[in-house]
């Protein structure tokens, strides 16, 4: 059972938007992005006030790559797979992260809930590939072993 | 302050232009998405405040002390030599500018007028002081990039100031609606997000719907093509350019609402565009009673959600509606029953962003600039392996070479060129016997590719060729919305075929089912995202089939891209017998005598490069 305040924010959300059915997507999207992720409890409540089944609600929001069922990190790490950033050789990066942080094609979330690793197919920053982002701030050129060190600091911020 | 009429509109830009001038001092800092990443926003910030502790601070009071103003700019275009500075009205710029080096740049160039020669532009001997100097920009010809970089992406004022808005003045109070239509029409633009279909035809259609009320004009920012960002760059440096274009359209097609819809991987465009929007509300240029008139004209902005498939119009347009993006059946077309099943206007950011000029310097000017059939400007994210990455506009017909080699100043590391991947996961390639092709909507098409929305990914002997094949394949297997089975299944088994070869498992046989899968995807997928998804296939095959045969008789690949082809190979000559290798090896493939060349055993290597990453002699190489 989700706290009331979860409930509160998003009637705060959904009276920004208007209850209408075509406000179902940015009204997820705020919700994601205040709380990392979409508890489903919410989509249903969101459905039932503007006025769309649950089953449609939950069929878009299972559409967007962008939508999480489950909780992400603190830190959301997106490693750009683009052309341009796999040209020059974006892929290890991945892979390095995911083995320092016991991560994989499946598991994308650290157990301690601090970072979460993903791929993005774009970041528009071709120019300074291959890149990575935390949480919407972009990081050039960046290496495997530049990507480590990246990680002990974030580690060292969250203390 | 509302401009309520022609006459407010130009005091409003004598005032924005008289500001300017009176700034002594321009410094100008690229705020593109490649720049703040390399933290030129800190920069700004230093800029600032070492601009306002300058004694006397209190310009009003003191003439002597010059007035600056540190203004944030859109995209200026060489993304790799960021973060940029431009002076003006010395006009000089600065490349890789440090934190460090602000401190210098306000004594020396700010208070001085002198020059900072060592953040100038170098290519070999030859220093380039002034960004008109540099190839890169030099031998460009901008038009819907004309303002980025050289003012501030956040200023109305600075836009009005460079004769903005004089464009929808001049078709609100000189041109009828269907006036506008038919200049653009006249023009020959055709869309630039990849199709190029001429934009006036499609205003003309919808514009014929009188006896339906709403009209809609849309625009498509959904920029998803790995290695393209040109509309972004266009949304970040200019979002005033394209809210005028629109806004001309939706005169043009009588249309009283506007969308962007903006990709989610772009957060900049959206805070942009957002403050763009409200900025042109707030003068009255956007809203109820535009410039006075009894037109208005509402924009709103969708952010996407990371769904690429909502780049194709019916997907996008359903996304919009709060549906799932999948594309339908057309007919019906967008311009008969678009957004919410009325008429719309569905157009690409930059060919948005070319009305205000052709409205303002008429079609004749316009078809000036390219070739007969593509008249016009095109926009070309350069990117790859390539000396400089970065944004550029060229007039249609441009050719590869020009571009590769003038502009992007050749390739990486002077490396051979092999080939440029054109038009995103969706397009084909080009190699060395295409470089001296214009290249416009028309003559791509020829050679098995698409203009695209215009990412150019170059690639060198580096590249291998079967691996880009399977990288775009599991870029549009991945975003397929799976609505139709030649899409949803093609894609998959033809991804699984390429996996095999480049996995070193492949068959002679399966380049037969792969050009049977790829002519059957591109001849009964439902849409665009499905009809172009086997092209880089089918292209590469075309092109490139002696690189496939390689990979599946011998074994091998000449690019040594492909893992499991590789072999580790200990030089006897470097190695000194230290057994570093073989005690770094997970599996127990190196072997060998203290003091003499070590063995690796191919059959069981797993490639992962430890012993290489790791031998302190550089005796171990890799073979094709």
């Amino acid at each position: 059972m989700l706290d009331k305040s979860y409930y509160q924010k998003t009637d705060e959300i959904i009276s920004h938007y208007g209850r209408k059915p075509s406000a179902l997507i940015p009204i997820m999207q705020d919700i994601q992005a205040e709380y990392r992720y979409l508890p489903g409890e919410l989509l249903t409540y969101v459905a039932k006030e503007i006025g769309v089944k649950e089953a449609k609600a939950y069929s878009v929001a299972t559409f967007y790559e962008n939508f999480s069922f489950e909780p992400k990190g603190k830190y959301i790490i997106k490693v750009c797979d683009g052309t341009a950033c796999h040209v020059r050789k974006s892929m290890p990066i991945l892979e390095a992260l995911q083995k320092e942080l016991g991560l994989s094609k499946k598991k994308h979330t650290t157990d301690d809930m601090l970072f979460t690793v993903e791929t993005v197919s774009c970041l528009g920053a071709c120019g300074l590939a291959p890149t990575l982002t935390v949480n919407n701030e972009v990081h050039p050129t960046m290496t495997p072993e530049k990507a480590l060190e990246l990680l002990t600091e974030l580690r060292g911020d969250s203390v | 302050m509302i401009i309520e009429n022609r006459e407010a509109l130009k005091r409003e830009q004598e005032a924005a232009q008289k500001q300017i001038d009176s700034y002594e001092c321009r410094i100008l800092i690229c705020a593109g998405t490649g720049c703040v990443a390399t933290g030129s926003q800190k920069i700004y910030e230093k800029m600032q405040e070492l601009c306002k502790d300058m004694p006397g601070v209190s310009v009003e009071f003191d003439g002597h002390v010059p007035h600056i103003g540190v203004v944030k700019t859109g995209c200026q275009g060489i993304c790799e030599l960021g973060p940029l500075m431009r002076i003006e009205p010395l006009h000089y710029q600065y490349v890789k500018v440090q934190m460090d080096d602000c401190e210098e740049i306000f004594k020396r160039t700010v208070l001085n007028k002198e020059p900072v020669e060592r953040l100038f532009y170098k290519k070999g001997e030859d220093s380039f002081p002034t960004p008109d100097d540099i190839p890169f920009i030099a031998k460009q010809t901008r038009i819907t990039l004309e303002n980025c970089g050289r003012f501030d992406a956040e200023s109305l004022d600075e836009y009005i100031a460079s004769g903005g808005y004089s464009a929808l003045s001049k078709a609100i109070f000189d041109m009828s609606p269907r006036d506008v239509i038919d200049e653009v029409d006249k023009s020959g633009l055709r869309g630039r997000g990849g199709g190029g279909f001429p934009t006036g035809k499609k205003w003309k259609q919808v514009a014929a719907h009188t006896d339906v009320k709403e009209h809609y004009v849309v625009c498509n920012g959904d920029e998803g093509d790995p290695g393209a960002f040109m509309d972004g760059s266009v949304m970040e440096g200019d979002p005033y350019r394209l809210i005028e274009g629109m806004t001309i359209a939706a005169y043009a097609v009588n249309a009283q609402d506007g969308y962007i819809y903006v990709r989610a991987e772009y957060p900049l465009s959206v805070e942009r565009l957002t403050h763009a929007i409200a900025q042109a509300e707030e003068k009255g240029l956007l809203g109820d009673n535009i410039l006075g008139t009894d037109f208005c004209f509402h924009m709103h902005i969708n952010r996407g959600a990371g769904a690429f498939v909502c780049g194709e119009g019916s997907a996008l347009t359903a996304s919009i509606e709060g549906d799932r993006g999948m594309p339908r059946v057309k007919p019906p077309r967008t311009v008969d029953q678009g957004l919410w099943a009325k008429p719309t206007v569905l157009n690409n950011v930059e060919t948005f962003a070319n009305v205000p000029g052709i409205v303002m310097k008429g079609a004749d000017w316009f078809r000036t600039i390219g070739t007969e059939g593509s008249p016009g400007t095109k926009t070309f994210s350069i990117t790859g392996s390539i000396e400089n990455t970065g944004l550029i506009e060229v007039p249609m017909g441009t050719t590869l070479r020009e571009m590769i080699y003038d502009i992007g100043g050749g390739i990486k590391g002077g490396g051979e060129f092999k080939a440029v991947q054109i038009g995103g996961p969706s397009g084909g390639c080009l190699t060395a016997e295409h470089l001296d092709v214009g290249l416009d909507f028309d003559s791509v098409k020829k050679y098995d590719a698409i203009m695209g929305s215009g990412g150019l990914v170059v690639m060198d002997e580096n590249t291998c060729m079967v691996e880009v094949a399977r990288f775009f394949m599991s870029f549009t297997q991945r975003e397929s919305c799976g609505k139709c089975v030649p899409c949803r299944e093609g894609t998959k088994r033809m991804l699984e075929i390429l996996e095999r070869i480049v996995d070193g498992k492949g068959v002679i046989e399966d380049l037969d089912t792969l050009e049977e899968l790829a002519a059957m995807v591109k001849n009964m997928a439902l849409c665009g995202l499905g009809k172009s998804a086997p092209l880089p296939v089918i292209s590469t095959l075309k092109t490139f089939r002696n690189e496939y045969e390689e990979h599946i008789l011998d074994h091998k690949c000449a690019a040594k891209c492909c893992t499991a082809m590789r072999r580790f190979v200990i030089n006897p000559e470097f190695c000194k017998g230290c057994g570093k290798c073989a005690k770094n090896c997970p599996v127990g493939a190196i072997t060998g005598v203290r003091k003499q060349a070590y063995n690796i055993d191919n059959e069981l290597c797993i490639k992962c490069g430890a012993c290489k990453d790791n031998c302190a002699f550089d005796a171990i190489y890799v073979e094709a």
